[in-house]
């Protein structure tokens, strides 16, 4: 499967989706901390998935969302935004409304990650 | 990257709005933009974030914007 599948597959079927720089427990970045922050206070399940291990992630990602930068946060494979949408949502309570509305009120909170790789043919 | 080129690019693609951009850290590279506009008018959050990232398509992409805040009012 071709990396563009592999991230395609990933936003479809999980929930929450993030692509950050780093791991949850790790966050290389300032925003991908702001945006898993607001996804996790907004009790979103969430499934991490880093871009750093190869600069073609991102390239692929960014290519696909018509989105530049890094985190990206997708819900059932609708892109929300980045960091500071998903702060601004979050805030006003409509990112808890919209996880509501997509996954069910009592939905369970698990934080997981996923590696997307380019694999020979 | 001049605050003042990323200012100019902002009233280049928004002629009516109201810019703002801050230099976060000193080290002309991580803005916070602050962009009122008409053209954000019925948009979504991410369609007017998406304007703001075509206008500095150029610097995100050559990396002269290291990381970029944004803020929209329409």
């Amino acid at each position: 499967m071709t990396l563009r599948d592999q991230i395609r597959n990933v936003i479809d079927d999980e929930p929450v989706a993030i692509f950050i720089k780093g791991t949850p427990d790790r966050p290389a970045c300032g925003n991908s901390m702001r945006a898993l922050q607001a996804l996790w206070n907004a009790g979103a399940p969430i499934t991490a998935i880093d871009v750093l291990p190869d600069p073609q992630i991102r390239q692929e990602l960014s290519s696909l969302s018509d989105w530049p930068t890094i985190p990206q946060v997708f819900v059932k494979g609708e892109l929300i935004g980045g960091a500071d949408i998903t702060e601004e949502l979050f805030a006003s309570g409509e990112l808890g409304r919209k996880l509501d509305e997509a996954l069910g009120e009592e939905r369970e909170q698990v934080v997981k990650t996923v590696s997307v790789a380019a694999t020979a043919a | 990257m001049a605050i003042e080129t990323i200012r100019a690019l902002l009233e280049q693609a928004f002629p009516d709005g109201d810019v703002a951009v801050v230099d976060r850290t000193g080290g002309d590279d991580h803005f916070h933009v602050m962009v009122e506009s008409g053209a954000f008018a019925g948009l979504s959050l991410v369609e007017q974030h998406r304007l703001v990232n075509r206008a500095l398509a150029d610097p995100l992409a050559d990396g002269s914007i290291h990381e970029l805040r944004i803020t929209t009012k329409g």
